[in-house]
């Protein structure tokens, strides 16, 4: 039985990878997990400078989910190349950084980022461009085809070394566009989707739960949206899709599969409980065992629609 | 020999302290073996999905192979938690935090709590039997919510409550009765816990006075294992115009008074 994948030239164990913001530097989990059994690391959003992210409350609850507003808040690359790369390296695992623009959020500021990236010991640069809890950039490229082609292009310059994808939000009307935009800028792979924009308020004391009154929705409440969008998005672009939104568990990794994810990622199930991601693994390959399937890549895009 | 575990915990023993508040024993060697005054669990309180992410709660007390959790409840995942039967399993993250109370030899201790603040504040003062001089100041609404009066004076020198309302013992907060006490002696430190405008002014008492303060803090929660940095609280820089954040599951929940601004 197969189940590695190769997700824009990374060579994965498994499809299972963990998304970034759920999953700090790996530090935590190290303590529950083997973090080489996983298909990829992708760290928190990091940046050229430290970040402070927004005031707390920054998390809250949701029906079948969770909203969060950390605000991007990361050590800066520096930080990350003395004290936390050493330390991935010594897992047997992909290592994707996803980075950002930083406070400034200007392509000047992702291309210099992605320039830093690129002269690194690591598997992949996963750019986002779909954080919705920070003022400066990030959405304001996101959600167009050109917004998101001119970004990419940019950082597709400096990144000669590296597989670049890059991470889309689904605060848009038609997904298949800003797919399109980082296909045409020469992307290797796209990820989807970041979170729902979303609010909750108190009633009692009418106010809006999270400090800056927004936060993006996460959580197994957004997964049919994100597993339409993996396949409106899957079918649209040539280059592999990562899918990613509310994966919780083995059958759930399936279903993004089916729906065009060539490789997926698990975010805010890494928060309610630290093993979900190797439990997912184990869940993938009980359904290869059950479906008498060689090959995992042969289930890629494999749905049948009615 | 780890240092987090995550366990399915045996439910041993339920207790309905007053109306809406629990106390819970589970069965949890491993977490009971290395758990130290000030550290918290994330509980499960449905594996069926009424609730998504888990519920922090402080450890009340470490009782060989068992520990003790003490919770209101206050919303849903609280609620379901409270119908749990003893042989119920719930699965159990800990122990968490790597910021816990100072526990040493002293001369004098006050330990200070306000409503269920009071009972993280337990542990700590079972391990300082022995150590120090400690007086447990008590702070409560009123004579109804006043809980756990008796098992804090068998592990303290004294017990000082108080009752907003004057209902029961002494009227005004707890705090009050630590300053007046501090007139005569200070103590070597003050550990709290408790609502915000609470440590807030112990915070502000005890720099003022440079008294050694460590207070237990809580903020919303998602991972409890320093992941998602959901769990903010503002640290002291030396440029009061830099804002740097530690995190409550990290690096607290117990922090140094004049480290943290509340």
């Amino acid at each position: 039985m197969n189940t590695e994948i190769d997700f824009c030239g990374i060579k994965m164990k498994n499809p299972v990878t963990v998304a970034s913001g759920t999953f700090g530097y790996g530090r935590g989990h190290s303590e529950f997990i083997d973090l080489s059994k996983l298909g990829a690391i992708i760290t928190k959003g990091t940046s050229l400078n430290p970040k402070t992210g927004n005031k707390p409350p920054r998390i809250c609850e949701t029906d079948s989910g969770m909203m969060n507003c950390i605000g991007l808040e990361n050590p800066g690359v520096d930080y990350f190349i003395n004290e936390d790369l050493p330390w991935l390296k010594q897992f047997n695992t992909p290592i994707i950084v996803n980075c950002f623009g930083g406070a400034e959020g200007t392509i000047d500021a992702y291309v210099e980022i992605c320039r830093v990236l690129n002269t690194l010991p690591i598997d992949g640069v996963e750019i986002n461009l779909s954080c919705p809890n920070v003022k400066a950039g990030c959405l304001a490229f996101g959600t167009t085809y050109e917004g998101v082609k001119e970004i990419t292009t940019a950082c597709r310059k400096v990144l000669t070394n590296k597989p670049l994808i890059v991470k889309l939000t689904p605060n848009v009307t038609d997904i298949t566009l800003p797919a399109k935009g980082a296909e045409d800028a020469g992307a290797d792979g796209i990820s989807l989707i970041n979170t729902l924009t979303a609010m909750k308020i108190d009633i009692e004391k009418r106010k809006p739960i999270l400090s800056i009154n927004t936060g993006g929705l996460s959580g197994p409440a957004i997964k049919p949206v994100a597993v339409r969008m993996v396949y409106q998005a899957s079918h649209a672009v040539k280059i592999p899709v990562m899918g990613l939104g509310g994966i919780m568990n083995g059958d759930d990794v399936i279903e993004f599969m089916l729906a065009g994810a060539k490789c997926i990622s698990m975010g805010s199930a890494n928060l309610v409980d630290p093993e979900s991601s190797i439990k997912a693994i184990a869940g993938v390959e009980d359904y290869l065992r059950k479906h008498n399937i060689d090959d995992i890549n042969s289930i890629i895009g494999a749905v049948e629609m009615n | 020999m780890a240092s987090k575990y995550k366990l399915d915990c045996e439910i041993l023993n339920t207790t309905k302290i007053i109306d809406g508040i629990y106390k819970f024993k589970i069965k949890a060697p491993e977490i009971a073996k290395i758990a130290k005054a000030g550290q918290f669990l994330e509980i499960q309180v449905s594996s069926t999905g009424e609730t998504f992410l888990r519920r922090p709660i402080s450890i009340y007390n470490i009782d060989g192979e068992a520990v003790e959790f003490i919770f209101q409840v206050k919303g849903k995942g609280t609620e379901i938690l409270s119908h749990k039967k003893v042989g119920d399993t719930i699965n159990v993250l800990g122990p968490l935090g790597n910021g816990t109370f100072t526990v040493k030899e002293y001369k004098k201790v006050a330990i200070i709590g306000g409503g269920i603040g009071t009972y993280p504040l337990y542990e700590l003062a079972k391990e300082l039997k022995g150590k120090a001089e400690t007086t447990m100041y008590m702070g409560f609404r009123n004579k109804g919510l006043v809980t756990l009066e008796k098992e804090f004076e068998e592990v303290t020198s004294r017990v000082a409550i108080t009752t907003d309302d004057g209902s029961y013992k002494e009227k005004g907060f707890a705090i009050n009765v630590l300053k007046e006490d501090c007139k005569t002696e200070k103590p070597d430190i003050i550990f709290a816990c408790g609502p915000l405008p609470m440590l807030k002014a112990v915070q502000e008492f005890a720099n003022s006075e440079n008294i050694p303060c460590e207070m237990s803090l809580e903020e919303r929660m998602g991972c409890g294992i320093g992941a998602c940095v959901g769990c903010n609280v503002r640290i002291v820089t030396e440029n009061s115009d830099e804002v740097k954040y530690n995190y409550v599951c990290k690096d607290g929940p117990v922090f140094n008074s004049k480290k943290v601004m509340i």
